[in-house]
């Protein structure tokens, strides 16, 4: 069964038909996405999928990489938390040394890039191989993954000279673009449902897990995952689990994530993190790596309601994830998580520990329409969120480049 | 899933066609992308304001684009405005009469435009100070580009649209059901103008389907109401007109 076939038995076999019938249309074209690395983190997860699903519609799809020393790194994770609003400006070194990655990144693609009909940067660390290119012939798109709607502006200025000769961005969400001399198209992220963190796992797999951890599956458990991150808010779920135990004395809590490497905030969260946890047996603070995918995906399963209580957030995947195994979320009311979570249907906004303490008794109260709200988040992501819906939004994206800037584009 | 060649299989499985058949439907189907405008408003006054200037394909966008981009199905609102009214301004008495606006009954975009306009200004009328509150968040003015695309299937017989409905895509069905009411002068779905070529023998049909209103529904559901119409028409045996299970 090819790649495409297989995602027929999840997003069903009328979105794979008509990807191919959309994949008809722009048949050959080559497409070349560049970005800084093939593992780890959501966009090599997302292009690892994609282009092979690009290739198999029929699009001559290409994945390339930039790298450079230290320096380079450095510089872009500037680029990425002063675009996030972090006000640290960059070194002039560091900038010389982004931009010479990029020239020699250049002298190895050039080829390639320029005789591509579609080239998609990611984010800006390949930003300027554009200027680079002087004889490009196809589009170029940048594709920005975070939110820029309240950037740091030297640094800012700085990007929107490297990325004004683009012909086109995407952007998540209009609330995190910025305004930019080219269409600025809209392509929300997506999950992978046949990735070890998404894909179906047996029971056995998932009770495995819980007894791993010690968790009891007679309890009801609430769950959060992400990183221990003060935006995250896991101390205000500790709150809200403390808030909502005297009510359901058998209520388990499980925070489940990491730190990142590049967070050097996150040691002192997580000692927070237990500091507020105590000596509680029955709340479950989890350091995982950052390749536990099927132990995330069985915590996500056995789970009787995920948190989500952001105070700041991108697009929240975590949020998709918990949806489409079935379970309805209680979600902070930022970012993409108020795309995803609509109050009595997939889950509950909340805006306080308090709000989700109650909101956590609610649905522990209420079995049927917690399941029910279970039911409807999981139609909800197939029909919006898979990376099926993602491909689609690409290749059309691809036609309405080559058919010019038109509201309406009939095609024979 | 393999495709099916619909042409040939016709010709086995139903009765044949009339002396002057009407014609072969051809499907056909559309995918929307949406492009931001960087337009954007924070309170009723600056919403009316920019209604008034926006391109009318952020009207289309914002009227038909919930169906067809990533969002939740809002069970009671179905264009952006009034959801925006309902959830950002709180204003239940705008949003009621921004939500019973119904996009079809307008030839033109710019048409439904003004009786958006007409109804803020309506609002702003009985509530001045209403104009000027800001609002938690954004109306962000978004606009669509609408790609359509003939998927090569034609279906010979209303009793084989019955059987493939429940597998049409979800862009062919607003493009068919939907889309068609702003292409047809008729402004009707392009299967009653189908099916009315075949004289009054589908008469009974058309009006079941005059009777479907598409816009309280997802298109999933819609597609569900659509093929258990057509289906009881028919009288199809559910395992031929079977939905993938998921």
């Amino acid at each position: 069964m090819s790649l495409l076939e297989s995602y027929a038995s999840v997003a069903g076999s009328e979105v794979v038909d008509q990807l191919k019938q959309l994949g008809s249309q722009v048949r050959g074209a080559k497409v070349v996405h560049v970005n800084s690395t093939r593992k780890g983190g959501g966009v090599a997860e997302i292009l690892d999928r994609l282009v092979p699903l690009m290739q198999e519609v029929g699009v001559d799809a290409q994945w390339e990489i930039i790298d450079g020393p230290e320096e380079f790194y450095e510089c872009t994770k500037g680029f990425h938390n002063a675009l996030q609003g972090a006000r640290v400006p960059i070194p002039e070194h560091r900038l010389r040394a982004y931009e010479e990655a990029n020239q020699r990144a250049a002298e190895r693609l050039r080829p390639q890039l320029e005789s591509a009909d579609f080239v998609f940067i990611h984010d800006p660390q390949p930003a300027r191989l554009l200027q680079h290119c002087p004889n490009r012939k196809g589009k170029w798109i940048w594709r920005c993954h975070i939110d820029i709607s309240r950037p740091y502006l030297p640094v800012w200025k700085y990007l929107r000279r490297v990325i004004a000769g683009y012909d086109a961005g995407i952007f998540s969400l209009s609330d995190f673009a910025q305004p930019l001399p080219f269409p600025l198209y809209l392509i929300a992220p997506s999950i992978d449902p046949l990735s070890d963190k998404n894909r179906e796992l047996d029971r056995e797999e998932s009770m495995a897990v819980l007894h791993r951890f010690h968790l009891d599956a007679d309890r009801p458990i609430v769950l959060q995952v992400s990183r221990f991150d003060r935006f995250k808010d896991p101390v205000g779920v500790i709150e809200a689990y403390r808030l909502a135990k005297p009510h359901v004395p058998g209520l388990q809590l499980v925070l489940a994530g990491g730190t990142a490497s590049d967070d050097p905030e996150g040691e002192a969260m997580l000692h927070e993190v237990q500091a507020a946890a105590g000596d509680d047996r029955d709340i479950h603070v989890l350091m995982l790596p950052p390749d536990a995918h099927r132990t995330i995906n069985a915590l996500q399963r056995v789970a009787t309601v995920v948190l989500q209580k952001s105070l700041r957030e991108g697009f929240g995947l975590t949020v998709t994830e918990a949806l489409w195994k079935g379970k309805p979320v209680v979600g902070g009311n930022t970012g993409g998580i108020r795309l995803q979570v609509v109050n009595r249907h997939t889950g509950f906004l909340v805006s306080t520990p308090e709000g989700a303490a109650l909101r956590i008794r609610y649905l522990l109260r209420n079995v049927l329409e917690r399941q029910e709200m279970g039911r409807k988040a999981r139609a909800f992501v197939r029909e919006n969120f898979l990376l099926t819906r993602q491909l689609r939004e690409y290749l059309t994206l691809l036609v309405g480049l080559a058919h010019g800037n038109t509201d309406r584009i009939e095609l024979a | 899933m393999a495709t099916t060649d619909l042409t040939t299989e016709t010709q086995v499985k139903f009765a044949p066609l009339p002396k002057e058949s009407p014609g072969a439907f051809a499907l056909r189907d559309c995918a929307l992308i949406a492009i931001a405008t960087g337009s954007r408003a924070q309170n009723l006054k600056e919403l009316h304001d920019r209604i008034a200037i926006i391109e009318s394909a952020c009207i289309y966008y914002h009227f038909w684009g919930g169906l067809l981009r990533p969002r939740f199905d809002d069970p009671d609102f179905r264009n952006d405005f009034a959801i925006w009214a309902r959830n950002d301004m709180h204003d239940e008495t705008l949003a009621e009469r921004l939500a019973i606006i119904d996009p079809t009954q307008h030839a033109t975009l710019d048409g439904l435009r003004d009786a958006v306009l007409e109804t803020i200004e309506g609002r702003l009328e009985e509530v001045e100070a209403a104009g000027w509150q800001r609002t938690a968040s954004a109306f962000h003015f978004v606009r669509s580009q609408i790609v359509v695309f003939d998927t090569g299937r034609v279906i010979q017989h209303p009793e084989e649209l019955a059987e493939r409905l429940p597998r049409l895509s979800l862009g062919s069905v607003f493009y068919h059901f939907i889309d068609a009411r702003r292409r047809v002068p008729e402004r009707v779905d392009d299967f009653r103008v189908w099916l009315r070529r075949w004289g009054d023998r589908y008469a009974d049909l058309c009006d079941r389907l005059a009777e479907v209103d598409y816009y309280f529904v997802s298109l999933a559901d819609l597609r569900r109401e659509l093929a258990q119409v057509l289906g009881e028409y028919f009288e199809i045996p559910p395992d031929r007109q079977r939905e993938d299970d998921f």
